[in-house]
């Protein structure tokens, strides 16, 4: 089934505030605790269960071959119905009714498929420690789509074959629309498992009225000048994967001796004081009330910290920055795929992906959006005109090419080395 | 077999029949995981290659080895929060159970009252309240009462005041409980035999009172001690306790063998502790307490 491109259907046009969802935080991408660590403790007690006697897991090498993917798919039809778990606030919401998405309503109209959206992931971590008993056990786990960050848990995932290999003759927009940082990405190659759904860059956030001075350099998170007012990511990915980029190593051909270097340096910032604590995602509060003056940060979370008031900047040092994307996959049994693959495709027409950006706030994957975001700007007047351009020539939405080289991924690593990484950088935020 | 013999058997079988629910109830979600996640902890592998059972003791020495930063400082955490939890609640179930009058339940519905809402939330409001500019300490710093540098959260003083204040309910109830039950005659009668008030005190109500003083002791200390939240919204760089370590290996590393091997050292740390403290107190008193 290939979805048609609609062009006659307008965007709904909303509050510009709700419209691009500012008025909200989009709550716990990672790791925390603050609820989800809690959850995540009946999950963890449910999986302690299920990981008695697992043995052997192992499926796959990496990639898939084309003998999978037409095994896979082979009698497999539309059933009208797709279950997708995701994120909280990253799905655009109606202006009078925030339990109705737009771009879903579009698709429903356009597939006949009606969907099922479930904001149930809060962190990767935990979500994967829920689901990881029934995928072991080669069930449907409720969801025929996911919304998951690349990084350990994405390759686990990938490497226990816990994921529908994708056919691709059935994702033709994905092919004509992609941006070139999501095609082909190191952690799923050739795109056999996942497509993205948004990305984010991983750099600095400060507050320009307390640090005195423009930040420009990875090396300013080290300036003794702001001891104790500096706030990193307690996280096994970002902390290690920017400290390597900012002493310009590439993170992710990086040897275990780059890593013992990078981790040296971190513990040295949080032996000399100059770390006041390793932040999972609650590094938005201190910093806008000024506990902290500095800190690691995700992109969107600046953007949507100052629709909100605070007056913040977000700064991509000049060293690099660390890019991640949240990927859409397929689950191997789950119930309904060939929906979830008609959703992949859909969302990668660019009017879709502008509604989409409109309201989330990070970097969409289709750059086409941008002429689609200025297409709905040219039909307004006022502010929600000026919004929408603003939007559209966001750096932070809209990432230049330059911008985007200097952006690092997080090293895939296999069981061996994933140990030994731990090891290393674990101790460090974890004294 | 006669009526009466049926009758005896059945008689004879009623406690058993009683204890059938809870007893199941213990041994599916109590002595199964417990079995459970002791296997795990002698297997080795990782989630990708899987695990296999490999009875690898030396786990356990190398996380003792490993994490025993984190396992003293636990404990020291959970002592300093349970004897900060006596000082304070000592004297407020006193004075509920000798001057509470006729309001003793609205005290002690007033103490209850902060934790019907969720555990995390109130860590979280102290964070608020505690911010380096926050309600608090924006005017004390104003008016020149303390630096401008200072701070209490992201310190291990604040990782204590918050098990503290989270934990005090704990204390607070046994002790209350144990002061609830000393008869006022005793007192009437050592007033009598001229002791003064502070004998009173001394060698009536605190010898009375020291099972509930037991019993809140375990209570705020074994909780407080495995906790990890507290120190993750209200810790800093150096305040990593044994729970977060356990959650990380779990969740974040998939090391489920790891996780199980420090789960079973931080349960034997605390159970020795625990059947220490009560030889040393006397195991009479606690049954006296828990049949209160």
């Amino acid at each position: 089934v290939t979805v048609r491109n609609d062009p006659g259907t307008p965007l709904p046009i909303a509050d510009p505030a709700l419209l691009r969802g500012l008025t909200q935080r989009r709550m716990g991408r990672r790791d925390f605790l603050r609820l989800a660590g809690l959850s995540g403790g009946a999950a963890g007690a449910a999986a302690v269960l299920a990981a008695c006697g697992v043995s052997g897991a192992k499926k796959n090498t990496g990639g898939s071959t084309a003998d999978a993917v037409s095994t896979y798919w082979a009698g497999k039809t539309q059933a009208g119905r797709l279950d997708f778990a995701s994120w909280p606030l990253y799905m655009d919401v109606a202006a009078n009714n925030k339990n109705d998405h737009p771009s879903l309503d579009l698709f429903t109209k356009q597939s006949g498929i009606k969907v099922n959206y479930k904001e149930v992931i809060q962190d990767v971590d935990s979500f994967f420690g829920t689901i990881q008993p029934s995928l072991a056990a080669n069930q449907s786990i409720g969801y025929d789509l996911l919304v998951i960050t690349n990084g350990l848990v994405l390759d686990k995932l990938i490497a226990l074959g816990y994921l529908a290999p994708l056919d691709h003759s059935k994702l033709p927009t994905f092919a004509k629309n992609a941006s070139p940082s999501v095609v082909n990405p190191s952690y799923d190659p050739k795109n056999a498992y996942t497509v993205a759904w948004q990305s984010g860059l991983t750099g600095i956030g400060y507050d320009p009225k307390r640090t005195g001075r423009e930040i420009t350099s990875y090396e300013d998170l080290f300036d003794p000048k702001f001891k104790g007012k500096v706030g990193m990511f307690g996280d096994n990915e970002d902390l290690p994967t920017l400290a390597l980029v900012g002493m310009g190593i590439k993170p992710e051909t990086a040897t275990p001796d780059d890593w013992r270097k990078a981790a040296a340096k971190l513990k040295k910032q949080r032996d000399d004081g100059i770390v006041r604590k390793y932040y999972s995602q609650d590094y938005i509060d201190p910093l806008s009330k000024g506990d902290i003056w500095i800190s690691m940060a995700w992109s969107g979370d600046i953007f949507q910290a100052n629709a909100s008031g605070a007056n913040l900047k977000f700064v991509t040092p000049k060293e690099g920055s660390v890019i991640w994307t949240d990927n859409m996959c397929i689950p191997f049994h789950a119930a309904h795929p060939v929906d979830a693959l008609t959703y992949m495709d859909f969302v990668y027409q660019p009017t879709v992906a502008a509604m989409l950006a409109e309201y989330i706030d990070y970097i969409t994957p289709v750059p086409g959006a941008k002429e689609a975001i200025l297409a709905d700007a040219a039909k307004l007047t006022g502010a929600d005109a000026t919004a929408l351009r603003e939007l559209a020539t966001d750096p932070l939405i809209f990432p230049s090419s330059a911008e985007l080289a200097k952006a690092h991924r997080y090293q895939v690593l296999n069981a061996a080395q994933e140990k030994e990484w731990n090891s290393i950088f674990e101790p460090i935020y974890q004294a | 077999m006669g009526p009466s013999n049926l009758r005896r058997l059945k008689a004879a079988a009623t406690p058993y029949f009683l204890i059938l629910p809870g007893g199941l109830w213990l041994v599916i979600f109590f002595v199964v995981p417990m079995v459970v996640m002791l296997s795990i902890s002698l297997q080795t592998g990782d989630l990708v290659n899987g695990f296999s059972q490999t009875f690898h003791f030396v786990s356990y020495w190398d996380a003792l080895k490993t994490y025993h930063v984190q396992f003293l400082r636990s404990l020291e955490y959970g002592a300093a929060a349970t004897i900060a939890g006596l000082v304070m609640a000592y004297p407020m179930a006193y004075w509920i159970a000798f001057h509470g009058g006729t309001r003793k339940s609205t005290y002690l519905f007033l103490i209850l009252l902060p934790f019907f809402v969720s555990f995390v939330i109130r860590t979280v409001s102290w964070q608020f309240i505690l911010a380096d500019n926050g309600i608090l300490f924006s005017h004390l710093k104003d008016w020149g009462l303390l630096p401008r540098d200072f701070h209490v959260l992201a310190t291990s003083f604040a990782v204590v005041a918050g098990l503290t204040y989270n934990f005090l309910p704990f204390m607070v109830l046994p002790v209350y409980v144990a002061l609830e039950r000393v008869d006022p005659r005793l007192l009437e009668a050592a007033t009598d035999l001229y002791a003064n008030r502070r004998d009173v005190f001394v060698r009536v109500v605190l010898p009375l009172s020291l099972p509930g003083v037991f019993a809140g002791v375990l209570l705020t200390f074994v909780p407080a001690t495995s906790d990890y939240v507290t120190a993750s919204i209200l810790g800093g760089t150096k305040t990593t306790m044994i729970g977060n370590i356990i959650q990380t290996t779990y969740l974040t590393n998939n090391d489920y063998p790891t996780a199980a091997t420090l789960s079973f050292v931080l349960m034997a740390i605390l159970l020795l502790g625990v059947f220490s403290y009560a030889k040393a107190l006397g195991t009479e008193d606690v049954l006296e307490v828990a049949g209160a």
